[in-house]
C-alpha cells in the first residue's frame, strides 16, 4: 500500500467521487445486515409489513429463540467443539511445522511432498470414508467424532511450516549449545516467535469449525449435539415462517464473529494475503 | 562422533513431533482416500440388505448414463457463472482500495463482513430477503418499476422458481426454451454468492499484488500522459495476471465443489432440483441413500476434474510467474 501511494490520485473531486462510490458498495454490502437488526425487534404483526422499521420495538424475539429451541446448547455445543478443534490442530499443526522446518530427518521432504500433493483433494471425497469410519469406531453421534477427524490439517502445517522458515534459527542454535532439548526450543523459542501465525491460523481454524455444515449435518442426530449451524437448519425449517425470532437467531450466531473479526483483524488480513487461506 | 550422535537423536526428535499430525494425516486424509478410490468400484452400501459386491467400473457407466448427474453438472456450471463477475468487482474494489484515500481500513473491513460471516445464519437471513412477497428485495423492485411507471411486470419468485437467465429448461435442458427466461432460484444463489465474495479474499489479495506493482511503472506511464484507464489496462492488469491466474483457478475448484450449504438451506436443492450441485448429489446418494460406492465414484470424478484443473495451474502458472 506504501508504494501505491506515491502515486498522484487525480484531483480533490475524484477523490470525493471515489468516496461516494465506496460508500454506496458498503451501503449494498452493509443494508442486508441492517434489515435483519431491524427484522429481528419486529412484533409477529408487522413481519408482512413492507415497512423495514418496526413500529413498536419487539425486543422478546431474543429469550423466544432459546424457548423455542436449545439455543444456549447450540452455542455451547460450538464454542466447545471449535475451541477443541482449534486447541488441537495449533498444537498437532505447529509441532509437525516444527519437524518440517527445524529437524532435519531423513524422508522429511518427501512426507512434505505428500502434505502438499494432499491439499488439493476435495473434501467430499473424504467424507465418505471418514463417516463409515466413525460409525465403525462408534463416534457417530457425539462430541469426539466432530473433533478428533478436524484436529490435524495438512493446509495449517503447511502454513505454520512457512511462517517457521522465517523465524532466524540462531536462537535455537543457542539453545542447543545450552542442552536445550527439542522440545524446550519448541515450546520456549519457536511457539512464541510464531504467535502472529498462530494467531491467524486460530482465528480461521475457529471460523472454520464454528460454521462448518457439512460434517455436523451428517454426524449428529441428537439434539443436544446440534451445532449453531445445524440448529439454524432446522429452525429455519420448522419456524421459517417467524422471521423476526429467526433474525434475532441469525444475528446471535454471527454476532461473536463480528467481534472475533473486529479484535484479531490485522492477523486475517496479514494471513489471507501471505498464503491464500481457504474459505 | 558427537555431530552423528545429534543426527541420530534428531531423526527420532523429527519422527516424535510429527507422529500427531502425520497418525491424523494417515487416518483421516490418505488412507479414505485411497479407500474411497477402492470402493468407487464397488456397491458399497450402509444399509445392511445389500451385500458387498466389487462391480468394476459399472458404477462409473452408470454415472454416464445417469441423467441426474448431468443436470447436476450442469447446475454445478450455472452457479458457477457468478465467478467471474465476483472476480472484475474484486479487482475494482481492489483498484479503489488501493489509492491513497482517507478511511480505506474501514472501507475494507466493511467490505469483508460477509465472507467472514458466510454461513448458515447469513443464508437464512438472505432467505428472508429473497421472500417474493414480503422480502425487501422484491419491494425495492417493485418499488422501482412503480417509479418507472412499469407496476404491471412479474415480479421475479426467486428461490421457488426455476426460470433462469439462460431459459434452461429444468428437465430437458434445451437451450432456447424461451418460458424458463427469467429470474429464478439460481440467479438467487449467484446474486448471493457475489454479495458474499466480492469484497472477500480475493479483494485482498489484489490489493496485495497491487500494493507490489513498481511505482515508477505508473511515474513513467504519468510522463508519458497516459490516463488512469490506459495505466490500469497496461500497467495494473499485466502486472496482476499472475495473481488472476491464481484466483481464476482457485474460483473453479471452489466452484467445482461448492454449492452444497447454500443449496441445502435456501432452497434444499429445488425447485425441480435446479440448485442441486454435484457436492449436493454426493450427500444424497451417500447420506440420504446410503448408495457409498457409487456416491465415491462421483466423488473421484469430481477430484479428476479438478486435479486436472490443478496441473492446467502448474504447467501454465510456474510459466507466467516466470
Amino acid at each position: 500500500m506504501k508504494t501505491a501511494g506515491k502515486r498522484s490520485d487525480g484531483k480533490g473531486w475524484k477523490k470525493v467521487l471515489i468516496h461516494i462510490g465506496l460508500s454506496g458498495i458498503v451501503l449494498t454490502t452493509v443494508l442486508p445486515f441492517i434489515w435483519m437488526v431491524l427484522a429481528s425487534f419486529k412484533p409477529m404483526s408487522e413481519i408482512e409489513n413492507l415497512n423495514p422499521v418496526p413500529s413498536r420495538w419487539h425486543p422478546e424475539n431474543y429469550p423466544a429463540v432459546f424457548e423455542q429451541i436449545r439455543f444456549a446448547r447450540y452455542y455451547v455445543n460450538s464454542f466447545f467443539v471449535a475451541c477443541w478443534v482449534t486447541f488441537l490442530q495449533l498444537m498437532t499443526s505447529a509441532m509437525a511445522a516444527y519437524s518440517f522446518s527445524r529437524i532435519e530427518w531423513r524422508g522429511r521432504d518427501a512426507v512434505f511432498k505428500l502434505y502438499l500433493a494432499t491439499m488439493m483433494i476435495p473434501g467430499v471425497v473424504t467424507m465418505i470414508p471418514n463417516y463409515a469410519l466413525m460409525v465403525k469406531m462408534g463416534l457417530l453421534d457425539s462430541y469426539a467424532g466432530l473433533i478428533i477427524p478436524a484436529a490435524f490439517s495438512a493446509f495449517g502445517t503447511f502454513l505454520l511450516r512457512q511462517f517457521m522458515l522465517g523465524i532466524p534459527t540462531a536462537l535455537d542454535e543457542a539453545a542447543k549449545i545450552d542442552g536445550a532439548s527439542h522440545w524446550q526450543i519448541f515450546w520456549n523459542v519457536c511457539m512464541p516467535m510464531a504467535r502472529p501465525g498462530l494467531i491467524t491460523l486460530g482465528v480461521f481454524t475457529f471460523l472454520y469449525n464454528y460454521q462448518s455444515f457439512f460434517w455436523p449435518l451428517i454426524m449428529i442426530k441428537s439434539d443436544h449435539l446440534r451445532t449453531l449451524p445445524v440448529g439454524m437448519l432446522y429452525f429455519d425449517g420448522a419456524y421459517g415462517k417467524q422471521t423476526n425470532v429467526l433474525m434475532a437467531a441469525s444475528l446471535m450466531c454471527i454476532a461473536p464473529l463480528i467481534i472475533l473479526f473486529v479484535a484479531a483483524q490485522k492477523f486475517i488480513v496479514k494471513g489471507i494475503q501471505m498464503g491464500g487461506v481457504k474459505g | 562422533m558427537k555431530n552423528s550422535r545429534r543426527k541420530h537423536r534428531d531423526i527420532w526428535a523429527g519422527l516424535a513431533f510429527i507422529a500427531p499430525n502425520f497418525l491424523g494425516f494417515m487416518l483421516f486424509l490418505l488412507v479414505p482416500v485411497i479407500f474411497s478410490l477402492v470402493m468407487s468400484f464397488s456397491n458399497w452400501n450402509l444399509m445392511k440388505e445389500v451385500s458387498f459386491q466389487w462391480v468394476g467400473f459399472r458404477n462409473f457407466f452408470d454415472l454416464f448414463h445417469d441423467r441426474e448427474f448431468w443436470l447436476y453438472s450442469i447446475n454445478t456450471v450455472y452457479l458457477m457463472l457468478g465467478i467471474p463477475v465476483c472476480i472484475a468487482l474484486s479487482l475494482f474494489l481492489a483498484n479503489l482500495l488501493s489509492k491513497q484515500l482517507r478511511g480505506i481500513v474501514v472501507y475494507r473491513t466493511l467490505f469483508y463482513l460477509p465472507t467472514f460471516t458466510a454461513g448458515v445464519a447469513l443464508f437464512v437471513l438472505w432467505k428472508s430477503l429473497y421472500n417474493p412477497e414480503y422480502g425487501p428485495i422484491n419491494a425495492a423492485i417493485r418499488w422501482l418499476l412503480e417509479r418507472a411507471g412499469t407496476a404491471h411486470v412479474e415480479l421475479p419468485s426467486w428461490l421457488s422458481s426455476a426460470k433462469n437467465l439462460l431459459g434452461l429448461h429444468p428437465e430437458q435442458i434445451m437451450i432456447g426454451v424461451r418460458e424458463f427466461f427469467g429470474l429464478g432460484a439460481r440467479e438467487a444463489i449467484i446474486i448471493m454468492g457475489i454479495w458474499v465474495a466480492a469484497g472477500g479474499t480475493n479483494m485482498l489479495l489484489y490489493i496485495a499484488a497491487i500494493s507490489n506493482i513498481p511505482p515508477d511503472l505508473y511515474e513513467a506511464a504519468e510522463i508519458d500522459g497516459a490516463g488512469s484507464w490506459a495505466q490500469f489496462r497496461h500497467i495494473t492488469w499485466p502486472q496482476l495476471a499472475p495473481t488472476t491466474f491464481f484466483i481464476v483457478i482457485m474460483g473453479f475448484i471452489g466452484g467445482l465443489q461448492g454449492g452444497f450449504e447454500q443449496a441445502r438451506v435456501l432452497t434444499a436443492g429445488g425447485p425441480a432440483g435446479t440448485t442441486t450441485t454435484l457436492s449436493y448429489y454426493i450427500y444424497i446418494k451417500a447420506f440420504e441413500e446410503f448408495q457409498m460406492g457409487y456416491a465415491s465414484a462421483i466423488a473421484w470424478v469430481l477430484f479428476a476434474v479438478i486435479f486436472a484443473i490443478t496441473l492446467v495451474n502448474w504447467t501454465f502458472g510456474s510459466r507466467k510467474i516466470n
